[in-house]
C-alpha cells in the first residue's frame, strides 16, 4: 500500500534551514481529517426509516425497497500541488443502515493546506488480500468472498425487494466484488479463468484542509442503477458476484455514484 | 498466596463453617490476587479473527473459571435445588438440549430450543439468547435463574443459598476477594466458565489448516455452501475467512407467513425486526438438534430441505432467503447429501468430551 508520509520532523526541518530573512516562519500546523458517510437517493437522503419502507424507482422503472447497504472505502488520500501524497493506508466498513462507522479519521495527520482528495471504493488488487484483515473476516458475518470467486473482500452488500414483472416481491443481492470470470458455472474450486480489480478510484475534488476539517462523502444509490448501464433488476436480481459481467457492470455504473458533500470546519 | 496459606485458609474456613454457618466472612489474604488465565485461542481463530471479548471489569483467571464450572453444574441456583444450567445446556450436545423446549423446575415448558454454548468470547455483537436481549454475557447470565418457566429463583435466595454451602465463600473469595456471595460475582464467574468453551478442532478447521483432506462428497458440500447460487449458506453462517461458522446477527429465514414470536423485534418493538433470530453457528451441528430458535426441525435434511424447498414468504423475510416463490434454490439430492456431509465436518469431539467442560 503506498504510503508517502511527509513528517512533521521534515517540515520543521525546512521551516528551521529558511531562516535567512527577518520574518518569523511560520510553523507547519498539522492536522487529522475526518469524513462522514452519507447516502441518497437522487438526493433524498436516505435514513435508518427509510429501509424497507420507503419504496425508490430505480431507472428501469422496478419499484424496490432497501434492506441492508454496507461498503467499503479504503486508501484516502491527500494530494498537494507539488504532487506529493499522504495516504495513511487504512479503510472503513461502512453500515449504512446503522450509522455503523459512518464518521472516520485516517489516521494520518498532513500539514494544514489545499489538496486534491481522493479515495478507493472497495478495495484495489493490491489491498484486496484473501484473509489479510482480522477485523473484516470478523464483520458482517464475514465480509470475505470465498475463494472459488476469487478471495478477497466484498466492496459492497446492496440488499432488497422489489416487485418484479409478474408482480412479485421478490428479493435482491447487489453484492459487488472484484470481477471474476469462470469456465463454467457453477464456480468450483477448479472453475477460475479471470480476476479483474472492479474497485474505483474516487476523486473528491480540491479541499482547503485546516484543523477541524471534515468532509463529506455521499452516496447517491440511485447511480448504481443507472447510468451507462440501465440495470434491469427482472434479470441482474441475484447470484451477482461469479457473474464476470454483472460486476463489470456495476463498476461502470459506480463512476458517479460517488461525490463530495459538505466541508466543515469545526474550531 | 504460598501453598502454607492455601492450607491455613481452607481450614479456618472448613472450621469456621462447621462451627457457626450463620456468619461465615472470609477475609482476603492481603496481597492476593487471583491467577491471570489466558485462553487458549485455536490457530484459526488466532489468525483469522479478532481477540477475544474480555470485560475489563471480569479478567479471566483460573479460580473464577473453577468456581463458574461448579456454579454451572450446580443445581443449588434452582429454586428447589433440581436444576442445574448443564440440564438444559449438555455437554454431549455443544451445551444445548436434544429437546425441543427445555423444562423449567416446576414443569413449564418454554417456547425456544436451548442455545449451543461455544465460542461465546468470539461473539463481537455481544448480543446474545436468541432475541439478542442480554447486551453481554453476564447480563445473559442474570435470566434463566429467574425466569418462572426455568430455574425461578430468586438472586437473593441464590445468594443466600451458596453463601451456606461449604466451599463457596471460599472459592468467591479466592477468585473475587470476597466471601460475601452477591449475583455479579455469580455471573462473572459462569460467564469466565463459558469462555473457556471454546471450539476450534473439528475436520474443517483440519483441513482449513491443511493437515486433513475432505472427502469428495464433503468438499461438494463446501462448493455448494459457498456457492451463491445453490446452499448460499456463507452470508450468514461465515466462510473459512471466518472460522465461527455464524455471522452472530439476526434474520428472517422464512420460517412461518405470520410471524407469532416476533424475536429481535419483541425486543427492539421494531416492526422491521419481527420474526428475526440469532444465526445459529454450525459448529458441532450434528450434536445440537433440533434446530431453529423454535426446534421445529428435528434432522439437518429438514433443515435443508427447507433451505431448499419449504421458505415461506413474510414481511421481513431476509433478503438472503432465495427463490422464496419457488420454496427455495431447489437443490439437487446429491448436493442435499454432500451439504450434509460437509455439516458434519464441524463435529469436534475433542470438545464434546473434554474433560475441563465435564461435572
Amino acid at each position: 500500500m503506498k504510503k508517502i508520509v511527509l513528517t512533521l520532523a521534515i517540515g520543521f526541518a525546512f521551516v528551521a534551514c529558511n531562516n535567512d530573512d527577518d520574518t518569523t516562519p511560520t510553523p507547519v500546523v498539522n492536522t487529522d481529517v475526518n469524513f462522514t458517510f452519507t447516502q441518497n437517493w437522487d438526493g433524498a437522503d436516505i435514513q435508518n426509516s427509510d429501509y424497507e419502507t420507503t419504496e425508490y424507482t430505480n431507472a428501469n422503472g422496478e419499484v424496490l425497497t432497501l434492506s441492508k447497504l454496507v461498503y467499503l472505502i479504503s486508501d484516502i488520500t491527500f494530494t498537494n500541488a507539488a504532487g506529493e501524497t499522504f495516504d495513511a493506508g487504512d479503510y472503513n466498513l461502512i453500515d449504512a443502515r446503522t450509522g455503523s462507522n459512518a464518521s472516520f479519521t485516517p489516521n494520518i495527520e498532513i500539514p494544514e493546506g489545499e489538496y486534491t482528495v481522493s479515495f478507493t471504493y472497495g478495495f484495489d488488487d493490491e489491498d484486496n488480500i484473501d484473509l489479510a484483515y482480522n477485523d473484516l473476516n470478523s464483520s458482517d458475518g464475514s465480509w470475505s468472498v470465498p475463494g472459488p470467486l476469487g478471495g478477497g473482500y466484498h466492496y459492497m452488500r446492496l440488499e432488497g425487494k422489489y416487485v418484479n414483472t409478474a408482480d412479485v416481491e421478490t428479493a435482491f443481492q447487489f453484492h459487488n466484488v472484484r470481477a471474476n470470470r469462470h469456465s463454467s458455472l457453477p464456480p468450483g474450486p477448479t472453475t477460475l479463468v479471470e480476476l479483474q480489480d472492479t474497485s474505483i478510484e474516487v476523486n473528491l475534488g480540491t479541499v482547503d484542509i485546516t484543523t477541524g476539517t471534515s468532509i463529506e462523502i455521499q452516496m447517491n444509490v440511485a447511480e448504481w442503477f443507472k447510468n451507462p448501464n440501465t440495470w434491469d433488476l427482472n434479470v441482474l436480481f441475484t447470484v451477482l458476484m461469479p457473474n464476470f459481467d454483472a460486476q463489470i457492470m456495476m463498476n461502470e455504473n459506480g463512476q458517479n455514484v460517488f461525490s463530495r458533500g459538505a466541508v466543515t470546519v469545526t474550531p | 498466596m504460598k501453598p502454607k496459606g492455601h492450607i491455613l485458609l481452607l481450614l479456618i474456613a472448613i472450621c469456621v463453617a462447621s462451627c457457626n454457618t450463620d456468619s461465615v466472612t472470609i477475609e482476603p489474604e492481603e496481597g492476593y490476587v487471583p491467577t491471570p488465565l489466558t485462553l487458549e485461542v485455536p490457530q484459526l481463530f488466532e489468525e483469522r479473527l479478532l481477540p477475544p471479548v474480555i470485560p475489563e471489569d471480569n479478567p479471566m483467571t483460573e479460580e473464577g473459571v473453577a468456581l463458574g464450572k461448579k456454579l454451572f453444574f450446580d443445581p443449588a441456583l434452582s429454586l428447589d435445588g433440581s436444576q442445574a444450567c448443564a440440564d438444559c445446556h449438555r455437554p454431549e450436545n455443544a451445551f444445548s438440549d436434544p429437546r425441543q423446549f427445555s423444562v423449567g423446575i416446576d414443569g413449564s415448558v418454554g417456547t425456544r430450543n436451548s442455545m449451543p454454548l461455544q465460542n461465546l468470547a468470539f461473539n463481537f455483537t455481544e448480543k446474545f439468547f436468541w432475541d439478542g436481549r442480554a447486551i453481554s454475557l453476564e447480563e445473559q447470565i442474570f435470566e434463566p435463574v429467574t425466569n418462572p418457566i426455568e430455574m425461578n429463583n430468586t438472586w437473593p435466595n441464590v445468594e443466600n443459598t451458596l453463601q451456606e454451602i461449604e466451599g463457596y465463600p471460599l472459592m468467591f473469595e479466592r477468585a473475587f476477594g470476597s466471601s460475601t456471595i452477591d449475583s455479579v460475582n455469580v455471573s462473572k464467574a459462569i460467564s469466565q466458565f463459558l469462555r473457556t468453551l471454546i471450539s476450534g478442532n473439528a475436520k474443517i478447521d483440519r483441513f482449513l489448516l491443511g493437515q486433513e483432506e475432505l472427502s469428495p462428497s464433503e468438499a461438494n458440500g463446501l462448493a455448494v455452501f459457498l456457492d451463491e447460487g445453490r446452499g448460499d449458506c456463507f452470508h450468514c453462517h461465515g466462510l473459512p475467512a471466518n472460522p465461527l461458522w455464524t455471522d452472530n446477527a439476526f434474520h428472517n429465514n422464512g420460517l412461518d407467513e405470520i410471524i407469532t414470536d416476533r424475536g429481535l423485534g419483541g425486543v427492539s418493538g421494531d416492526p422491521r425486526e419481527f420474526g428475526l433470530f440469532k444465526s445459529g453457528s454450525l459448529r458441532n451441528i450434528e450434536f445440537t438438534g433440533p434446530y431453529m430458535h423454535d426446534g421445529r426441525f428435528a434432522t439437518l435434511e429438514e433443515v435443508i430441505d427447507h433451505y431448499s424447498e419449504g421458505l415461506v414468504f413474510s414481511e421481513t423475510i431476509d433478503p438472503l432467503m432465495k427463490k422464496v416463490a419457488e420454496g427455495g434454490v431447489q437443490l439437487s439430492e446429491e448436493d442435499k447429501a454432500d451439504l450434509k456431509a460437509f455439516l458434519l465436518t464441524f463435529s469436534d469431539l475433542e470438545f464434546i468430551n473434554n474433560p475441563d467442560f465435564q461435572n
